[in-house]
């Protein structure tokens, strides 16, 4: 959790390798390879035009644990049909990718995210764009990922009603670590109060799920390199998940 | 036209022109997918400059063009790729800053050497005589390496093509298979431009895959039809270059233009009625 700005998106960065810390270290667990971690990026830098079809992104998923052979497998493909009627996103697995309207393509991002994640599920505001029958459906479908599959989740995410009901533990940054801990002490802080208005008991977010905007990514350098969030990013076996969820940051 | 065909392929020199000129063809397309993808288009026109100026210096020096060409293309290649990896805008910049300056180094060498005595349109428009015995083995050799790279590393290509950060976040080295894409569109670009000519050469790696973008719209989809395009253009182009005693780089450019509008024509009917 965090306003827009707040590093979110940086630290996902630094989670998944693609950015040095400025400041600091990020250790991971010895059995977490990349090969094993799927991502959703905030905004994929796909052009409109390439021509790849739904199913092919979908397989790419699958391209880290391939490691050095060079051709899917029928259980890549098996893989790939399974994550994208997860999302459902069967029917659209011949389409043209950059043809599809943007929460298609979010649903097809999504399947991809989870054809990676072997260990690891990363994912930055898994609901934006998304419809609300399937804003609804994601909840469950990450939190199954969650227990069947015993894949560690992180999300990043504005949905605080969402994160207090699923998550097992809350970041909240602001350019620094506000809070981290269980969702009940979350809401016992009150860090979260100024953030998306007053969320206690009974009340609504101030925003309508999911409806929150896409916020810009974080400043380079911003991310809280050393919290305790970034080094408890480790094996999904000893995270505390205690009602099935993952870390919501 | 059968009659033709056979008189075509009785000439040694033709034969082996046309077997190089289908196999450059045909990778130069597979390639050119991703480079077009990527943004990368300019990068193949540079190259050819840098090629054009490396065989100049080896006329010039009595040395074997091949030889001297290959490793200055590829070092030239690997230049290119760290500096349009960089940034965007000066990366274009570089690249005509190289291009051309390799341009002006050839131009010289050739012009203040004395006693050589070679027509400097044939290496910038290319000549269907430059295919020599030993090139034509070389030739062969290199263009099945760059096919069978290419054919093993294909979902990687195409996943570093796609989403280049996704692909590095789950444990894809991007870097090497940019740095692959970028050697093996050298020894593509060495291997093709003294047929083609070095200011023509980049045509093979930008039209087939623009031309089949039109039609096809899975990244399969478009490699195969650019490699059908790409072979299908060059035949063509070949024969009509023979039979109307015209320089063959430029008219297999003008077929690939030709089925360039073909396709764009077609899509646009498609699209009307559907």
């Amino acid at each position: 959790m965090g306003p827009n700005g707040s590093g979110k998106s940086t630290l996902v960065r630094g989670l998944l390798r693609l950015m040095p810390p400025s400041a600091g270290q990020l250790s991971f667990a010895s059995d977490l390879k990349p090969c094993q971690v799927g991502y959703l990026p905030q905004q994929a830098a796909i052009s409109r035009g390439f021509p790849a079809s739904v199913r092919e992104v979908a397989l790419s998923g699958r391209l880290g644990r391939r490691g050095l052979k060079p051709f899917y497998s029928r259980a890549d493909r098996a893989a790939a049909e399974e994550c994208l009627a997860l999302f459902r996103a069967a029917d659209l697995a011949r389409r043209n990718f950059g043809e599809l309207s943007g929460g298609q393509q979010q649903r097809v991002l999504l399947a991809r995210a989870l054809c990676a994640a072997e260990k690891l599920l990363i994912l930055d505001e898994p609901a934006a764009g998304l419809d609300w029958a399937l804003q609804g459906e994601l909840e469950q479908i990450i939190a199954r990922v969650n227990r069947e599959r015993d894949v560690t989740v992180v999300m990043v995410s504005h949905d605080v009603q969402s994160a207090l009901a699923n998550a097992g533990l809350i970041l909240h940054l602001d350019t620094e670590q506000r809070f981290f801990g269980t969702p009940e002490a979350y809401r016992a802080s009150g860090v979260g109060d100024g953030f998306l208005g007053c969320f206690h008991e009974g009340s609504l977010p101030a925003a309508p799920r999911g409806a929150a905007p896409r916020d810009t990514p974080a400043p380079r350098g911003a991310a809280p390199h050393d919290t305790p969030a970034a080094r408890d990013t480790h094996p999904p076996h000893d995270t505390p998940a205690p009602r099935g969820g993952g870390h919501h940051a | 036209m059968l009659e033709t065909l056979l008189a075509l392929l009785s000439y040694p020199f033709l034969l082996r022109a046309l077997v190089v000129g289908l196999l450059v063809s045909l990778t130069a397309s597979l390639l050119g997918v991703s480079l077009v993808l990527k943004r990368y288009a300019m990068i193949g026109d540079g190259l050819a400059h840098v090629g054009f100026g490396a065989l100049a210096i080896a006329t010039v020096l009595h040395a074997a063009p091949l030889a001297v060409a290959l490793p200055v293309v590829v070092l030239a290649a690997f230049l290119l790729l760290r500096v349009s990896e960089r940034s965007q805008i000066k990366g274009d910049a570089a690249i005509a800053l190289i291009s051309t300056g390799a341009l002006a180094v050839g131009v010289t060498a050739v012009s203040v050497s004395p006693g050589v005595n070679i027509d400097i349109t044939n290496y910038l428009f290319g000549s269907i005589l430059a295919t020599s015995q030993s090139d034509l083995m070389l030739s062969i050799v290199l263009a099945v390496v760059v096919l069978v790279l290419f054919v093993l590393c294909y979902h990687k290509i195409m996943a570093v093509t796609f989403d280049e950060t996704f692909a590095r976040a789950t444990g894809v080295n991007a870097g090497f298979y940019n740095a692959l894409l970028a050697l093996l569109t050298a020894v593509t670009i060495v291997l093709g431009m003294r047929m083609m000519g070095a200011l023509l050469i980049s045509s093979l790696l930008i039209f087939p895959a623009l031309t089949s973008m039109r039609l096809a719209r899975s990244f399969r989809g478009v490699t195969l039809c650019a490699a059908s395009v790409a072979v299908l253009c060059f035949a063509v182009g070949a024969s009509c270059s023979y039979l109307g005693d015209l320089p063959t780089g430029s008219t297999v450019v003008l077929v690939n233009i030709a089925a360039f509008l073909l396709f764009w024509t077609i899509r646009t009917l498609w699209r009307r009625t559907s």
